[in-house]
């Protein structure tokens, strides 16, 4: 196949680069869209066009004064009522590259919904840009953005204490804010595991940047000479992907979307191409992406089927577009046959045999409430796990989250913005895993039957009863 | 690659392999994913395709997701009428190769018919939001395929991959729905239906070393040709049909390529020398200038230009 397989790096030196994912939170005028529109300045993924546009803007608007230069903002702030109003109302995605990597940007804004844009960022990415502003500290929104990236169990965090300048690069005022990062990060269990758990957030970095100026956003400042860490970049460009630290650790999971069973309807440029017409008339696979892990030609693996005992048989083939792999891994799309003829569908799951446990109608989960429509106890709603929706009966709500003390609190509700526990009946059982250690089985959405919206963001945890210390921790 | 490794090292290579896929391939990967997910959740989908590059690439990655079974879905082609005759030409082999069902929707014929009216600077792209929501609504689509990248333009940045659009097609960029993890959230109600952008991560510069790794053949016009051209808003203009120049515009020859292929009336080309793929792979990478400010002239016209068009329907 035409995996490029990425090599050491003294091994060749036009190696193809590597897809990492990041995400920014940051309250509001904290400076994160200048931070992004840094980033993307510097390591020059803006184009003149661009760039002469928003010098256009900044100067009719007024923008620079004694910096002169541009509103760096402009560059990510994309809707007319962003530019207007001068805040960025919604997730944008943003793209550059380095010599090693091809970075995807969640930019993800800090006032209105801002829960539901973290969540959003966060759930696909490698790690997290915290932005502080050096002048403030510590926001009830640093507590709660920590809290998010500590649930959804992002790999890495790294907290930039912005605005640097404006407190004249003044390293007492860096240390303090630190020191209050990593007293929030302990509270929270952030850092203090061992890497590769995947149980926790591995490192917590903090850098004293300047997004206007630039200083340790690219390049390492000399303006702040008490500090002897890395600058953002080499942190993004140096830090292991999350799919990286995980196919290592988990068990093959393949939810399957589609079976490709074309009978006579092969398709007219593969026949072309000579592919043997009666060879492939009783072509059945099973297309998906796999989840986690890695399988093998001859693996063992169950196959899945809500309401159904495991059914286990060995991996005949995994194709690809016309060639047969002998393995493949996350997050690789392929189509993979079986030995046996079983019935499989969508929303089965096929999986390494033997590591799964039984599938469970109760659910018991984190929530992370997205919709201004809150939850109530006895509410139905849609649950859609892997490729399966299933109808779900909310039986009821066990408390949400205070953010002073990081406990769980009393609710029989949640509303925008909360995160909370609540245990929910489902219409079929699913297997359902833990999130601690599985960030693609163990997630789920909530949706709401009337409009189809997404309510929520489901994060699985193991019944009560399994481990009675984790009842109070997210 | 292992050919080049010697024996000692190929431990090391398994050991990546089963670890890390390339940027292209996680994006490959990525959409085939979509893809697949919206034919199993739609009851009708269908693709829109241009002839251009992106169109292009999203068909080669349905023929991928399907093998060794036919792409499962129509085309939906909007016509301006002003388009590039090649590209036509290069549109109808696409389909015969494929076995595909071909819907064209067109400009001209509701223009004709007096429902819409051509616009005072000629430009037709404004007007194919039209057409296309009338195909969609006659042909009961309820998810359209586009080649829509976010890299392209400040609006498509903010767009979801399967983005919701309301009775009258409309994208409302304040109320969008939160896309988590892989789980793609494609319910509507009638009337409403989904567009889905697959390649919604991919950068030009990633099409075109896509292009090139998989072989993909596109309209001639993508590489350096000779043509007459004459000098209109900063861009050079094709001589043709449509496209005339005023007295006082000189047409001249020169040697250039399309980075992207819309509507002759306001597509301009560049002067290049990129006469194969790995020329224009290095060309795109060198670029300072973006594929949408160098070559339309629809999105030079306000900054908010996409999005404006994207509310009302537009692709």
């Amino acid at each position: 196949m035409t995996t490029e397989a990425v090599l050491p790096a003294d091994l060749e030196t036009a190696l193809p680069t590597t897809l990492f994912r990041f995400a920014t939170a940051g309250s509001v005028d904290d400076g994160k869209s200048t931070l992004v529109g840094r980033l993307l300045h510097d390591s020059k993924a803006i184009l003149a066009d661009t760039l002469d546009a928003v010098a256009r803007t900044s100067s009719d608007r007024g923008f620079g004064g004694e910096k002169g230069g541009i509103d760096l903002a402009l560059l990510t702030d994309g809707l007319r009522a962003e530019r207007e109003q001068g805040i960025t109302i919604d997730v944008a995605y943003r793209y550059f590259a380095t010599d090693r990597r091809s970075f995807i940007l969640a930019d993800c804004p800090g006032h209105v919904q801002y829960t539901k844009n973290t969540v959003t960022g966060a759930s696909t990415a490698d790690a997290v840009v915290v932005l502080i502003d050096a002048r403030k500290g510590v926001l009830e929104q640093t507590r709660r953005h920590l809290s998010v990236l500590q649930l959804l169990r992002v790999a890495h965090v790294i907290v930039a204490v912005n605005k640097i300048d404006l407190v004249d690069f003044s390293e007492a005022v860096f240390r303090e804010i630190q020191a209050d990062v990593q007293k929030v990060a302990r509270e929270l269990g952030i850092g203090s595991a061992e890497l590769g758990t995947a149980d926790h957030i591995d490192d917590l970095l903090v850098i004293p940047v300047s997004a206007l100026d630039g200083d340790n956003v690219v390049d390492r400042s000399e303006r702040t000479p008490w500090y002897d860490g890395p600058a953002l970049l080499e942190v993004l460009e140096t830090l292991p992907a999350a799919d990286e630290i995980d196919t290592q650790l988990e068990s093959f999971r393949f939810p399957v979307q589609l079976v490709i069973r074309p009978q006579g309807a092969l398709a007219p440029d593969a026949v072309a191409a000579g592919l043997d017409v009666e060879a492939f008339r009783d072509y059945r696979a099973y297309a998906g992406q796999i989840t986690e892990g890695s399988v093998k030609v001859g693996d063992k693996v169950s196959v899945l089927t809500p309401g159904q005992d495991p059914r286990t048989t060995t991996v005949a083939g995994i194709d690809f577009a016309g060639e047969s792999l002998q393995e493949a891994f996350a997050p690789q799309s392929v189509a993979i046959r079986l030995a046996d003829e079983f019935d499989v569908a969508r929303g089965d799951t096929i999986a390494a045999a033997g590591t799964v446990r039984e599938a469970s109608a109760d659910l018991y989960a984190a929530l992370c409430w997205l919709s201004p429509k809150p939850l109530r106890e006895g509410a139905k709603v849609l649950v859609k796990h892997g490729t399966r929706t299933v109808q779900a009966l909310v039986r009821s709500v066990s408390g949400k989250l205070d953010l002073a003390s990081f406990k769980l609190e009393g609710a029989s509700s949640l509303e925008l913005n909360d995160i909370g526990h609540a245990q929910l009946r489902l219409a079929a059982p699913l297997p359902l895993e833990n999130y601690l250690h599985h960030r693609r089985t163990g997630a789920f959405l909530v949706i709401d039957p009337q409009d189809g919206n997404t309510l929520a963001a489901g994060l699985v945890k193991d019944h009560p009863g399994d481990h009675e210390d984790e009842r109070y921790s997210i | 690659m292992s050919t080049f490794l010697t024996e000692e090292t190929t431990q090391v290579t398994e050991a990546a392999v089963s670890t890390r896929l390339s940027s292209l391939d996680a994006l490959e990967s990525e959409a085939i994913h979509i893809i697949r997910e919206v034919v199993a959740e739609f009851e009708k989908p269908a693709l829109l395709f241009s002839g251009g590059k992106d169109s292009v690439v999203m068909l080669h990655l349905a023929t991928k997701a399907f093998w060794p079974g036919k792409v499962p879905f129509p085309v939906l082609h909007v016509d301006t009428g002003h388009n590039f005759p090649e590209v036509i030409d290069f549109r109808d082999r696409t389909v015969d190769r494929l076995g595909l069902k071909l819907v064209v929707g067109s400009v001209q014929e509701f223009i004709d018919r007096g429902e819409l009216t051509e616009r005072a600077d000629g430009t037709r792209n404004p007007l194919q939001t039209v057409p296309l929501l009338d195909a969609i609504q006659q042909n009961k689509f309820d998810a359209v395929f586009g080649g829509g990248r976010r890299d392209e333009d400040k609006a498509r940045a903010k767009e979801r991959i399967l983005s919701l659009r309301d009775e009258f097609g409309q994208w409302d960029p304040r109320n969008q729905r939160p896309e988590l993890w892989n789980l793609y959230n494609g319910r509507h109600t009638v009337g409403q239906h989904v567009r889905a952008f697959p390649i919604s991560n991919w950068t030009e510069l990633d099409i075109w070393r896509y292009i090139e790794r998989e072989n993909i053949e596109l309209p001639g016009l993508y590489y350096a040709h000779d043509r007459e051209v004459f000098a209109r808003d900063g861009m050079w203009r094709a001589v043709g049909e449509v496209s005339q120049p005023l007295p006082h515009e000189e047409v001249i020859t020169k040697t250039v390529r399309y980075r992207t292929v819309g509507d002759m009336s306001c597509t301009g080309a560049v002067e290049s020398d990129a006469a194969t793929v790995s020329d224009v792979v290095i060309e795109v990478a060198a670029s300072t200038i973006t594929e949408r400010g160098a070559t339309r002239a629809d999105d030079r016209i306000s900054e908010a230009a996409m999005e404006d068009r994207k509310k009302d329907g537009y692709f």
